[in-house]
């Protein structure tokens, strides 16, 4: 058991608080260079493509920075998710080109696996993939893609074979954004985090774009899946972090009846009880940085599943006590305790709900495998 | 970054599990999980054996007669006895007085209490609270006038757990009722059989008589069992009530609740079917595993950070603990009588006359109704939350 950070760790988190503290949340591109000019980008890609290979622990001392600064930086999106895919992908030329660029910052991509009627479920692809002559042809449509604007390369899950939910027949493609056919839409979800909406008409592939298939694909999948829940938990504790923070200041400053309305008990217990969830959500994010790579499936997404339901819960806690606290302004635009509600809000429906991690620990027998399977277990879930 | 334990710890944990396994008495091991305190019987006959391998008092020193632990190897200690479960050793003895003892008291002192604290062949109870002196200890008023070399002592103790079956009593007392009110208090140690001391029961909501009230009147206690300076107590009093918080949260108790609701679940069949089957339950059950398992890493950075730090001073994020453990371990209780159901109504009864559903449910209304306690002894969880707001949040 080590439970302390490595002193590369420890100057990793120094480095990433310097640069977000800095920051103003306005210029999206000037804080991606600086992450790039920091190395940031080329930490979750492995090592043999150029990239740094830094692990779960890494990508959540950056998002923990992220959190607690609310940067608008789709570090997961476009760093994490496609690491944690092109790691299980063969090099080649193409990628280590790819993984140079975006390292350096010149070029960005993103993960599109999500689609409309998904809702959690991993294998739940119904976009196709054709094979033809020259290669491949795509169409279908990918939703709630976490994005930077202007995106150069999409890494898209496509199934060859199969229906819906199977477990098989799924592929992983290069997809340049500019390519005829891939139409892109962005908008601006209720946290002010940019999403976008990618539909893929007949969109032609060359043979070399596809990354993986079937088995490869789905474990890269899953892998990705893992590593973003992962490091959105490192996310989550460092917005509680600051939600604590705001409140505690606020409540020593906010002066009624005379005084500050930090020495009343009530509100003092309900700070304390924040302060607990912050703890169990930051024990969980450490179970989850630790599971992301076991290698057995179930056991992994019993971990995965465990620590989501309880950050989730920690985060709308810790959010509404948040708001509650603050009072009046606690609801208005230029607090930021409202924003880092609304981001609460967004990072419980990330990468599976509680609706959903619930289900899948009932699908294992629970946490501790304790209870007797009701029906057929699938880690991380399918269509039933 | 690493959650795991050592090959070294694992194998402690093996080598824990295999003595327990081996050694517990097959009657201790019959009423484990089902009885909401086990007799002063059991928890000596299992103590006596613990210490014979030299593992009776776990967080010791091994100057002092403890098996020289790490600070993970005592968790893992301790968890494994929860999980079992077996009686726990003594905590009035070995998680309270006995660290006192050795880290406050004289040599004369420590050479006559120390072994006998460690082997329990002095029971000790806690002589803290009063009726006026709950949350608020420091308002104690049981008073200790000095004459020669002896101390009269009057006054009143409460919640005195064990103190019909306790050999001594380590108390606080007032010597100095001038002085600001943390600062006229001494930490006494008292044996039970002098004159003028009345222990009275009460049974607490589970139908045991497990806890009391005791009335001092002019009991001699000699100068010599006074543990350290004169009106310093409340310091002692504070390093005995920080000391060893990492075990509080008892997650091996709470689990093994967990685990005896579910087998018992696996036998009852409701209106859908099988118990084990209910959506409602079930996620009741899941909801409590991530709990413990939270707990229990928490529990796990509290430790590291104490071995890292090591300068033995108590970590206010224990308070966490001892919250959120003790909310779970009603949670686990309350599982457990709700499983039950209405087989869970004997709270002594002959069980083996009412029938085989009834023995199975033995013991759920009392463990339940026992637990209820857990958020209130031990500084409440109101304290516990205070504690937070201003050691932690510098509210």
């Amino acid at each position: 058991m080590n439970l302390e950070y490595s002193t590369e760790q420890t100057l990793l988190a120094d480095s990433v608080e310097r640069l977000l503290s800095q920051r103003r949340a306005t210029d999206r591109r000037a804080i991606w260079a600086a992450c790039a000019e920091l190395g940031l980008l080329a930490l979750p890609f492995p090592e043999d493509m150029g990239g740094l290979a830094g692990g779960n622990v890494e990508a959540q001392i950056v998002m923990e920075a992220v959190g607690r600064h609310l940067a608008d930086v789709p570090y997961i999106g476009c760093a994490v998710g496609p690491g944690a895919i092109l790691g299980l992908c063969p090099e080649t030329l193409r990628l280590r080109e790819l993984v140079a660029a975006i390292a350096e910052g010149s070029r960005t991509a993103c993960l599109a696996h999500e689609e409309e009627h998904a809702r959690y479920r991993l294998a739940h692809v119904e976009t196709r993939a054709e094979r033809t002559a020259s290669g491949f042809v795509l169409n279908g449509k990918k939703t709630g893609i976490a994005t930077i604007d202007g995106v150069d390369e999409l890494i898209v899950s496509a199934r060859l074979s199969g229906a819906a939910g199977d477990e098989t027949g799924i592929a992983l493609f290069l997809v340049p954004a500019d390519l005829p056919g891939v139409r892109m839409r962005t908008f601006p979800a209720f946290d002010g985090t940019t999403l976008a909406i990618v539909g893929l008409s007949d969109v032609a592939l060359p043979p070399d774009a596809l990354l993986a298939s079937d088995k490869g694909a789905l474990a890269a999948l899953d892998r990705a899946e893992a590593a973003s829940l992962s490091a959105v938990c490192g996310e989550a504790v460092g917005i509680l972090e600051a939600m604590l923070d705001e409140t505690v200041a606020y409540l020593k400053t906010r002066q009624q009846f005379g005084g500050p309305i930090g020495r009343f008990q009530a509100l003092q217990h309900r700070a304390a009880e924040m302060y607990v969830a912050l703890e169990q959500a930051r024990s969980m994010a450490l179970l989850a940085a630790v599971s992301v790579d076991l290698p057995d499936r179930e056991e992994r997404w019993r971990m995965l599943a465990a620590a989501k339901v309880q950050i989730n819960a920690s985060l709308r806690f810790v959010g509404q006590q948040a708001v509650q606290l603050h009072g009046g302004i606690g609801v208005t635009e230029e607090c930021r305790v409202g924003r880092c509600f609304k981001r609460t809000a967004m990072i419980e429906r990330a990468f599976g709900d509680t609706f959903h991690h619930l289900a899948v620990l009932d699908r294992l027998g629970g946490l501790e495998g304790r209870l007797p399977r009701t029906a057929p277990a699938q880690a991380n879930g399918r269509a039933a | 970054m690493d959650l795991s334990f050592s090959h070294e710890e694992i194998a402690f944990r093996d080598e824990v599990r295999a003595f327990i396994r081996d050694n517990l008495p097959a009657d201790i091991r019959a009423k484990a999980g089902r009885v909401a305190h086990f007799d002063k019987a059991d928890v000596v006959a299992w103590h006596r054996i613990l210490d014979a391998r030299g593992w009776a008092a776990s967080h010791w020193p091994r100057e002092h007669g403890g098996p020289g632990f790490s600070p993970v190897q005592r968790y893992i200690f301790m968890e494994e006895m929860l999980r079992a479960p077996t009686p726990e050793p003594l905590s009035f003895n070995i998680n309270m007085v006995g660290p006192v003892v050795y880290t406050f008291g004289s040599d004369a002192q420590k050479a006559r209490f120390l072994s006998r604290i460690r082997s329990l062949d002095w029971w000790f109870c806690q002589g803290f609270s009063e009726p006026g002196a709950g949350s608020d200890l420091a308002a104690l008023r049981t008073s200790a006038r000095r004459e020669g070399d002896e101390y009269i002592v009057n006054g009143q103790k409460i919640w005195t757990s064990t103190a019909h079956v306790a050999d001594w009593m380590f108390c606080l007392v007032r010597t100095d009722a001038a002085a600001k009110k943390q600062e006229g208090i001494s930490f006494l140690l008292i044996d039970m059989r002098t004159p003028g001391i009345t222990v009275r029961p009460i049974i607490t909501i589970d139908g045991a008589h497990h806890t009391n009230e005791v009335f001092l009147d002019d009991v001699r206690v000699p100068v010599a069992n006074r543990i350290g300076a004169e009106n310093r107590g409340w310091d002692y009093a504070k390093f005995l009530l920080g000391n060893e918080r990492t075990g509080i949260a008892r997650v091996g108790l709470s689990q093994g609740r967990v685990s005896r609701a579910v087998s018992l679940a696996c036998g009852i069949e409701g209106l859908d079917g099988p118990l084990t089957d209910d959506h409602g339950f079930r996620r009741r059950v899941i909801e409590l595993e991530i709990e413990l398992k939270a707990l229990e890493i928490t529990a796990l950075r509290i430790i590291d950070r104490q071995r890292r730090r090591n300068d033995g001073r108590p970590d206010p994020a224990s308070s966490v603990l001892k919250l959120r453990g003790a909310e779970t371990q009603q949670a686990s209780a309350q599982l457990l009588l709700d499983v039950a159901g209405r087989l869970g109504a004997p709270l002594d009864a002959d069980l083996a006359a009412l029938g085989g559903g009834f023995a199975e449910a033995q013991g759920a209304a009392a463990i339940h109704l026992g637990a209820r306690a857990a958020t209130i002894y031990g500084g409440s969880s109101e304290i516990q939350k205070n504690i937070i707001a201003k050691g932690i949040l510098g509210l």
